[in-house]
């Protein structure tokens, strides 16, 4: 066998398509194209909405007309015509289960097919599974386990009619309406998403779980998740996704919010592989997605996330570190391949005393594409003994790609201790060299290398994710990692 | 009238009393249309973010000062590094001030601005060296549009300057309000090496405004060693561009010890337009009261096999704010680059505050990048084991922010001016430490 060289892995992760790239024939009924203010009164009224919501939502459009799209950030791409989306669009067939039995069969081997089969998770991992199909919540297991604990998991949709006080006491509390423009056009179109309240002192047994997937041709998925973990209690989330291919692109602005009151711990993790356009940069997803977290006294927010996906990715899960000694923590991966752009990062802002972040990101950018490390750390003046520590290393395959690191750091208070340190490196020969001395072939060792690199941040995933997220390395630096 | 109305037609005047034929005047034009589009610098923009120029640009400044030649050496002389022989080239309000100089044409050039731009034998030289590495931003041009006085020196091939050369641009404060634009070029030729230090100083409580703008270029295997000593009094602020290229195997540093003055925003912008080279950039930042002081460094690596090595330290007392913006960008051909930059900084009152920034942008695979940047607070076990030992917190203290300022001051190559630098910090944290680093 010739030698295999980087080049050779180069050429091979060139012509690598996205092989999730299938397409599933659901009927599903679909808004015309375009956005006014009937359209999002047709989506409230689509979706059964109280009078308040659909204000809300209105309220949200008139920002949103103002407001100009962001251009500050390091990534290029065609802006996408807003009046040329659909903003809804549910599966047709869409009663309520109670068994997986009753699931569309089709759809449930579009899962097969993602190696995510729920009857096994079920099983095996203990999963509760929220699966959204195009915008609407198709099933809902282990609903029953978590009623008992008090727990609600459900669609935000059907938690605005039967919870309308939680929904509307925290919602856009944490991103408020115009906090930008994907924000509030979010808050204006939302179709559906998760919502999640676990309540005081109760710890979740069960890793909570959404698999989003955008399904529908010329739809953009707007999702919107709210978890409110009360005084002293503890949840995991995980929340996923895979994109059909497609060759036009689409639109993905979701918000989360997340809410830690006193001594609560929110984990929330994401591997997100959408469709990142083929080798030539043509297609792909936009993802454009506003997360951020409240932390109230003694409480902790962790991000963990891996982005192999997307053509453009715009994304920055926050901390606010309100509470005194609260802590906020983000562990991310962002592998970006062929023509991809990621610009993702975090904001750590220390309003209370003795609060605590920490930051480890880590890039892996190939062929051509362009990965950005942007993030902000901010001591304010009343946050004693604050501490901040951040690490972004980024691997760099070829010479035809980027690394960019835009750190921000801005300390007001004299006792706050930050570090931030920050590398760029490539696959070193001598390491390669030594794997291959031992009889392991380069692209082994690559992937062993690789594994390395992003160990750190693996290691943070729960379990039954770290291996979804592994294989999707894998796929997007496909050839090499094993 | 604003600023730059008053800017943009004093413009007009000097341009009736110069030479309109001259290739300068040209670049001159060009500049001045480049400072009316643009006007000076706001907070909106990204390399100006965390520096308000308002307040500054409020007072009614005299573009042109009257001439004073009043001073004296020994007025000055404490601002001198005068115990070892130097080229002095002094200017007081922005004029030449020739009592006070001591320059040269003898092997190599050290001498003015204003002879360069005007005399013959200087053309070839001018057009091809001035304004070529100055990047074309608002404030550069209004300099350039305004140059006609500051250093010119030009070392030619294989001539090693054995004296350092000083460059001291005083304001008396005659006018309530002076604005100066001074403008230097630094020529070295082959193998050539020169030491220059840099300082202004403002000798009375009238505002003044410097916009300083110094173009260096270090040919194949020169050393360029060039010392900014910023250490102004509380009406001053001065916006210094620096810009140094260098060629193949060149190897260029300059420092630059920021401890004093109203506002101090620093540019500093390396290119590397050859292999083998060597840029060093370096900083000590420390201030109180409301002092303000901005640095944005960039190095361009351009080509392959260069190192770049940035330290900068700031401590920062009273209601003081400090800036550190870092950028490190690789070009896609300049495999095998070594880039390091560090910036770490102590902040001591409740009220004094840190933003900084330390950019990469990389577009090669083989290259080794790192940037580090901590903010944080003396060594509380240090000090209780120094007073511990009878040592007064005061001297304690002193002694933990020389040791942390110390990676800076090593690599100032003048012992005489690194002694001087000693004693200000010293004096800047009122103790006397009674030993030389």
């Amino acid at each position: 066998m010739s030698k295999y060289t980087e080049d050779d892995l180069r050429e091979e992760l060139k012509t690598k398509e996205y092989e999730y790239g299938f397409y599933t024939d659901i009927e599903s009924d679909t808004f015309p194209n375009g956005l006014n203010e009937d359209i999002v009164r047709a989506i409230s009224k689509k979706k059964e909405e109280p009078e308040w919501m659909t204000e809300w939502r209105l309220e949200a459009f008139k920002a949103w007309k103002e407001m100009i799209e962001p251009e500050w950030a390091n990534v290029h791409y065609k802006k996408p015509d807003f009046q040329g989306i659909s903003y809804y669009s549910a599966p047709n067939s869409k009663p309520k289960y109670d068994s997986l039995d009753e699931v569309d069969p089709e759809l449930l081997a579009t899962f097969a097919k993602l190696g995510i089969s729920i009857d096994e998770q079920k099983k095996l991992a203990n999963v509760a599974m929220d699966v959204v199909v195009d915008s609407v919540s198709v099933a809902t297991t282990f609903k029953k386990t978590l009623g008992e604990k008090g727990i609600i998991f459900m669609s935000i949709s059907e938690a605005i009619k039967e919870h309308p006080e939680l929904v509307k006491k925290y919602l856009g509390t944490v991103v408020p309406q115009k906090d930008n423009f994907y924000a509030a056009l979010n808050s204006a179109v939302f179709s559906d998403g998760s919502f999640c309240y676990i309540p005081k002192g109760v710890r979740c047994p069960m890793e909570l779980s959404t698999y989003f997937r955008i399904n529908q041709a010329g739809t953009g998925q707007f999702e919107r998740t709210l978890v409110i973990a009360d005084e002293g209690s503890y949840v995991s989330y995980l929340e996923g996704c895979t994109a059909p291919s497609r060759d036009e692109n689409q639109l993905h602005a979701a918000v989360v919010e997340l809410i830690a009151l006193d001594d609560a711990e929110i984990k929330y993790s994401t591997v997100q592989n959408w469709f990142p356009g083929n080798a030539e940069g043509k297609g792909g997803v936009y993802n454009f997605v506003t997360k951020r977290g409240l932390c109230e006294k003694n409480a902790k927010i962790s991000w963990t996330q891996v982005e192999t996906g997307s053509a453009v990715t715009w994304k920055y899960p926050s901390c606010i570190l309100k509470g005194d000694n609260s802590v906020g923590e983000f562990y991310s991966i962002a592998v970006t391949n062929n023509y991809q752009q990621a610009d993702t990062g975090t904001k750590m802002v220390h309003l209370g005393k003795n609060t605590k972040s920490t930051i480890i990101s880590k890039g892996i950018s190939a062929g051509k594409s362009q990965n950005s490390y942007r993030g902000l750390v901010q001591i304010n003046s009343r946050a004693e003994n604050a501490r901040n520590f951040s690490q972004c290393d980024s691997l760099l395959m070829g010479n035809e790609c980027g690394a960019h690191t835009f750190p921000y750091i801005e300390a007001k208070n004299k006792t706050a201790k930050i570090e931030h340190e920050a590398t760029t490196s490539k696959i070193g020969e001598d390491q390669i060299f030594y794997c291959n001395q031992r009889g392991i072939d380069t692209e082994k060792a690559i992937a062993l290398i690789v594994n390395g690199f992003s160990k750190e941040v693996l290691n943070k995933l729960p379990m039954e994710f770290a291996v979804e997220a592994q294989k999707l390395l894998e796929i997007s630096l496909e050839g090499s990692v094993g | 009238m604003d600023l730059k109305e008053k800017l943009v037609s004093s413009f007009l005047a000097l341009e009736n009393k110069v030479d309109i034929d001259s290739y300068v005047h040209d670049v001159r034009t060009d500049a001045i249309k480049i400072f009316e589009d643009q006007g000076f610098p706001s907070k909106k923009e990204e390399a100006w973010k965390y520096t308000s120029l308002n307040s500054i640009l409020k007072e009614d400044y005299s573009v042109f000062p009257k001439q004073e030649n009043a001073l004296e050496f020994k007025d000055i002389k404490k601002y001198f590094i005068h115990d070892i022989d130097t080229y002095k080239i002094v200017f007081i309000d922005g004029k030449y001030a020739s009592h006070l100089s001591q320059t040269t044409h003898d092997g190599i050039d050290v001498c003015l601005m204003s002879a360069a731009l005007s005399k013959p034998k200087y053309q070839l030289v001018i057009k091809n060296y001035f304004n070529k590495a100055a990047e074309k931003d608002s404030l550069t041009s209004l300099n350039t549009a305004f140059s006609c006085e500051g250093a010119y020196i030009h070392i030619p091939k294989n001539k090693i300057v054995e004296k350092p050369i000083q460059i001291l641009h005083f304001s008396t404060g005659n006018e309530s309000a002076t604005m100066l634009q001074p403008r230097n070029l630094v020529v070295v030729g082959e193998n050539a090496h020169v030491q220059i230090i840099e300082r202004h100083q403002s000798l009375t409580e009238n505002p003044v405004l410097t916009n300083s703008v110094t173009e260096i270029f270090a040919s194949k295997r020169a050393i360029v060693d060039f010392y900014k000593i910023q250490n102004d009094n509380e009406n001053a602020t001065l916006i210094d561009h620096t810009f140094v290229k260098q060629s193949r195997e060149s190897f260029a540093s300059v420092h630059t010890f920021s401890f004093g003055g109203k506002l101090i925003r620093n540019n500093l912008n390396f290119y590397q337009e050859g292999e083998r080279i060597d840029s060093t950039l370096k900083g000590i930042t420390i201030i109180g009261n409301k002092q303000h002081v901005d640095h944005n460094t960039l190095v361009h690596h351009i080509e392959p096999n260069c190192e770049s090595h940035q330290d900068y330290k700031g401590i920062f007392d009273g209601k003081s704010t400090g800036v550190f913006n870092g950028k490190v960008l690789v070009n896609k051909e300049a495999q095998k680059t070594n880039a390091f930059q560090a910036n770490n900084n102590i902040l001591i009152s409740d009220k004094a505050s840190i933003n900084t920034k330390p950019q990469l942008e990389i577009f090669a695979d083989d290259v080794k990048c790192s940037h580090g940047c901590t903010i944080g607070q003396l060594d509380e076990s240090a000090m209780f084991y120094m007073q511990a030992r009878g040592i007064p917190e005061k001297e304690a203290k002193a002694l933990l922010m020389f040791a942390f300022s110390n990676n800076v001051l090593s690599s100032v190559k003048i012992p005489e001016l690194k002694q001087r630098i000693t004693k200000i910090i010293a004096s800047k944290l009122g103790v006397n430490i009674g030993f030389d680093l």
